[in-house]
């Protein structure tokens, strides 16, 4: 926690002391039944409704309902607020909820000393700290590391809903408001934004049971002599403009949504559901009046390869998943390579290989992007680093994938996915907009399918329908200009190298790398994808103490900018975290010849500020 | 859809591409590809239409030589491709080309999709009951104990029947057509084109090199008077040379063959009268009809209707752009919680 001053009396609250703090993390925890997500991201959404930085972090099980009580079923949901610029959700929390003994026993070791853990006393008895295996009473030892608060959740939720006609199933499974009511009355928040939201979800005496136990959790905190002082973690000074909460995967939805828009185009998206990338299909099924069209396929393969269809067909195709998935899609991806259409790929990448941990992050697909498919298939690869940036690099992927008549690939993770942070609305006039134009009959004489534009290399996309270009396509080698078919070895040389060509060509459209901290210098940390929050806060630390260390971070992975190179030239060392083990590092050493130190962590979880941090020191130690 | 009245007339010759056409000599892929290229002047449609969609296999070629639009995909996911392409145009008239192999074996999950959702399209599969282009191993439909390369004290694979299985999938319109038989080929693949819904046809085809004379008993006109049951809509199912005609019939629900006189008509002696729209147990029962002891049905064994999976999809759109208007993108930006940071 930050700076504790006293703060100012507070006129809602007389009888207690407010105290105002720079930065709070909390963690809510519970079984995967007890809504931590919706009782999270409702807290999130009140929270940057009131002006803070927030970053969260939900992380929850594969199991839909894991046996109740037990580790395997706890879900968590960690959201980090702050009066200044965050990047991160925090490597520990200040304070945590533990709605039982095994989210208790899962999350207790998060929180900072002398931290806060609320628990829900109705929920611990011998048998199901048992469940949670716990051998002993866990909180005598607690209480001497944390000011922990032992609140009957579950008793005083019954009591606040009494008289209504709800089945007692249904009274307990309120109890997540109640302690949302408490969270926000001890932070200073609104109860509106939730009760607005609850009106839009329930009905009748659900709806009125929820808000009852929201208002009651909010009435406690007020009265009970277990919580003397309040929190208030002003707004914080952020640049202006509108603003709204959004996770990766909506600004993924919205972005292939806002491609139709920005390039006057119709979409079509074929998914098949998985884990963690379906939410963008249901969130782009819910904006058919955009005129785009979603199909959810039998397969993967069926997924990419109606998407391959529909750019046949002249619309902006593309298909969404996750690493099974996106493996299974490789086959289709060297088609569309082969037969030059525009097409985005996403892979929202989850830690595997096979199954995997799929509700955890990874960043594990970057070779099988850039190499996974058979032969020569080269593609271009973007990563966005930030949720907000999902956005804007599902309309950059477009963008490239029309001009260059390309699949191109984004590489999205369970991390960006889920993660909200508060997202400067972009006013639409700002954002790119590019004309896409088929050949017409006009052009029937001189049409040949695979002519290419002298400078961008990229061949026409004339479309069916159009009288005079009927033309056949296919994963045969072809001649360069006619299209056909031809098997001379000199010809699938030559067309291998101009489709290599077209895509390094895509260089002239990166702009130069924008570089935090001094050009040149010590060292350098280069990140890719979601590890842009860690780095930056773990980078802004050190510099704040006098440390002689820059940060950039790749958007494209393929082509790498052009300036790449140089830049990396001018630091003595360079370091450069991933999820994974190595593989972007790899890469780089082999074009560039330099000894890149890499840092990895496969552990499904994000890095933590404060691993990236003390590697600097370390390196920085070790060169003084 | 008709062409426009000021559209030239075509020809088959409109049809043909320049490319060589690639084909081992004698390859019942080559009346196939007549056939169909004789009929599309036919359809009304203008050429620049027509979507032929491929997957891999030796009839998958068949789109770089139909001088129409034409997509030679990848192996078993045709359907796939064309799903894509007729959900987005559904004015375009796709035409599914694949094989026993393409499309039963790899593309099975594919094509079972595309038929249940009944997409306005039509498949041809070219049925030679062995894999062409991998130079000759059993297929899923291969009879069992056929010897292949992969196979060589005899296929112990239990074949899966083309015509059952689009039945199974919900098939809207189901025919068997020989390759030889070019007028009832064209006569199939214009009802196919009529159909409203997938229209799935199995063509009886004939590997010279690979699987010689697997269908010879149903492409030689004189043996196919007794191999053959030509299905016509409201006609009694017989088969047979005048004066030895025999037809099928029904005892205690199991069809049987039964000899038929000339002398009194066959449905009064007993025999089924053939109707393409009875429900389905009807049109299982007539695929059921097997050689050597029955006669092999070829013709349309059931057209039915069900609404069509593109014209749901652009529903689905007008519906969403009824009821909330355009998309605005400015408004889903701003929708929900939104606040303003002040400078």
């Amino acid at each position: 926690m930050g700076a504790v001053n006293d703060g100012p009396a507070d006129d809602s609250h007389p009888r207690k002391s407010v105290t105002e703090v720079d930065h709070v993390a909390i963690r809510f925890a519970g079984d995967s039944g007890d809504g931590m997500q919706i009782t999270g991201s409702k807290f999130t959404d009140t929270t940057a409704l009131f002006g803070n930085d927030v970053a969260t972090f939900p992380d929850f099980p594969a199991e839909i309902r894991a046996p109740a009580g037990t580790l395997a079923g706890v879900s968590g949901y960690q959201v980090h607020f702050a009066a200044e610029d965050i990047f991160t959700p925090a490597d520990e929390v200040d304070l945590l909820i533990a709605f039982n003994p095994a989210a208790l026993r899962a999350n207790v070791e998060d929180v900072r000393g002398h931290g806060m853990v609320i628990i829900n006393s109705d929920a611990f008895n011998k048998k199901s700290l048992q469940r949670a295996g716990y051998t002993d009473d866990p909180l005598p030892g607690l209480r001497e590391r944390f000011n922990v608060v032992e609140v009957p959740v579950t008793t005083l939720n019954r009591e606040a809903l009494q008289g209504l006609a709800l089945s007692s199933r249904e009274v307990d499974r309120c109890k997540n408001f109640f302690a949302l009511g408490l969270l926000l009355w001890l932070y200073h928040r609104d109860l509106e934004p939730t009760a607005r939201w609850l009106a839009s979800k329930f009905k009748a005496d659900v709806l009125e049971a929820n808000i009852r136990t929201l208002k009651a959790g909010h009435a406690f905190g007020e009265t009970t002599e277990l919580l003397p002082t309040s929190f208030l973690v002003p707004a914080a000074k952020i640049e202006p403009g509108p603003y709204r909460n959004i996770t990766g995967n909506a600004a993924l939805a919205w972005g292939i949504v806002a491609s139709a828009v920005q390039l006057d185009k119709p979409v079509f998206l074929g998914a098949y559901p998985i884990t963690p990338a379906s939410d963008v299909l249901h969130e782009v099924a819910r904006h058919r009046n955009f005129n785009v069209k979603t199909f959810q396929a039998e397969d993967e393969m069926a997924a990419a390869s109606s998407a391959i269809g529909a750019a046949f067909a002249g619309h902006l195709g593309v298909t969404v998943s996750s690493g099974p998935g996106f493996i299974l899609k490789q086959e289709a991806i060297g088609l569309a390579v082969m037969v030059e259409l525009p097409l985005v790929i996403v892979d929202v990448q989850r830690a595997g290989p096979a199954t995997g941990s799929p509700t955890k992050t990874e960043q594990g697909d970057l070779l099988a992007a850039l190499y996974g498919r058979h032969s020569q298939a080269h593609l271009p690869v973007l990563a966005p680093a930030t949720p907000g940036d999902c956005f804007h690099v599902m309309l950059e992927a477009f963008r490239i994938a029309v001009k260059y008549m390309t699949p191109v690939i984004v590489l999205s993770d369970s991390y960006l996915a889920n993660s909200a942070e508060p997202w400067r609305i972009p006013d639409v006039e700002s954002l790119p907009r590019a004309t896409v134009s088929h050949p017409s009959s006009d052009a029937a004489e001189s049409f040949r399918p695979y002519e290419r534009d002298a400078e961008l290399l990229a061949r026409p996309w004339a479309i069916p329908g159009t009288a005079g270009l009927e033309h056949r396509i296919g994963g045969l080698t072809k001649a360069p200009v006619s299209g056909n078919v031809v098997y001379d070895p000199d010809n699938h040389e030559q067309m291998v190298a101009l489709r290599y060509q077209k895509i390094e060509g895509i260089v002239r459209d990166i702009p130069p790398i924008e570089v935090n901290g001094p050009d040149r210098g010590e060292l350098l940390v280069l990140g890719w994808g979601s590890t842009h929050g860690a780095i930056t806060a773990a980078v802004k630390g050190a510099r704040e103490r006098g440390l002689d260390v820059s940060h950039a971070h790749l958007r494209h992975l393929n082509p790498l900018p052009a300036d790449l190179g140089d830049l990396l030239s001018r630091f003595r060392r360079v370091l450069l975290p991933e999820l994974n083990l190595g593989q972007l590092s790899m890469i780089l050493r082999a074009r560039y010849l330099i000894d890149i130190e890499s840092f990895t962590k496969v552990a499904g979880q994000p890095f933590k500020v404060v691993e990236i941090q003390t590697k600097i020191e370390q390196m920085l130690e070790e060169s003084s | 859809m008709a062409a426009s009245p000021e559209a030239p007339e075509l020809s088959r010759k409109d049809f043909v591409t320049n490319q060589d056409v690639r084909w081992c000599p004698g390859c019942g892929d080559y009346s196939v590809l007549a056939n169909v290229q004789r009929v599309m002047p036919e359809l009304g449609v203008p050429r620049e239409n027509f979507v032929f969609v491929s997957g891999i296999g030796c009839s998958s070629r068949f789109p770089y030589y139909m001088n129409t639009y034409g997509f030679h995909t990848i192996h078993g996911r045709a359907p796939a491709f064309a799903t894509g392409i007729k959900i987005t145009r559904p004015e375009l008239s796709v035409w599914i080309v694949t094989g026993d192999g393409d499309g039963l074996s790899i593309g099975g999950n594919h094509l079972m999709h595309a038929i249940r959702r009944n997409l306005d399209v039509q498949i041809l599969l070219f049925n030679n009951r062995v894999y062409g282009l991998t130079k000759g191993q059993y297929s899923p439909t291969s009879a069992l104990g056929m010897r292949t390369k992969t196979s060589p004290t005899g296929s112990i694979d239990h074949p899966i029947d083309p015509i059952t299985f689009a039945l199974g999938s919900g098939a809207t319109f189901v025919a068997r057509t020989i390759d030889v038989d070019a007028s009832h080929m064209q006569e199939m693949l214009k009802r196919a084109h009529q159909h409203k819904g997938t229209a799935f046809i199995e063509i009886l085809q004939n590997c010279p090199v690979f699987n010689d004379g697997t269908w010879e008993e149903l492409q030689d006109r004189k043996s196919r008077t007794e191999t053959a049951l030509v299905l016509e809509h409201g006609k009694p199912l017989v088969f047979g040379a005048p004066g030895a005609r025999k037809g099928i019939c029904v005892d205690h629900g199991v069809p049987k063959v039964i000899d038929v006189s000339d002398d009194q008509a066959p449905e009064a002696q007993g025999v089924v009268v053939h109707d393409e729209n009875a429900p389905p147990s009807y049109s299982f029962a007539l695929a059921s009809l097997a050689r050597p002891e029955f006669p092999l049905p070829v013709g349309v064994l059931r057209e039915t209707e069900k609404p069509c999976y593109e014209a749901m999809v652009e529903d689905e759109v007008q519906h969403a752009i009824e009821s909330r208007g355009p998309g605005d993108l400015r408004d889903l930006l701003n929708s929900g919680d939104t606040w303003e940071v002040e400078g």
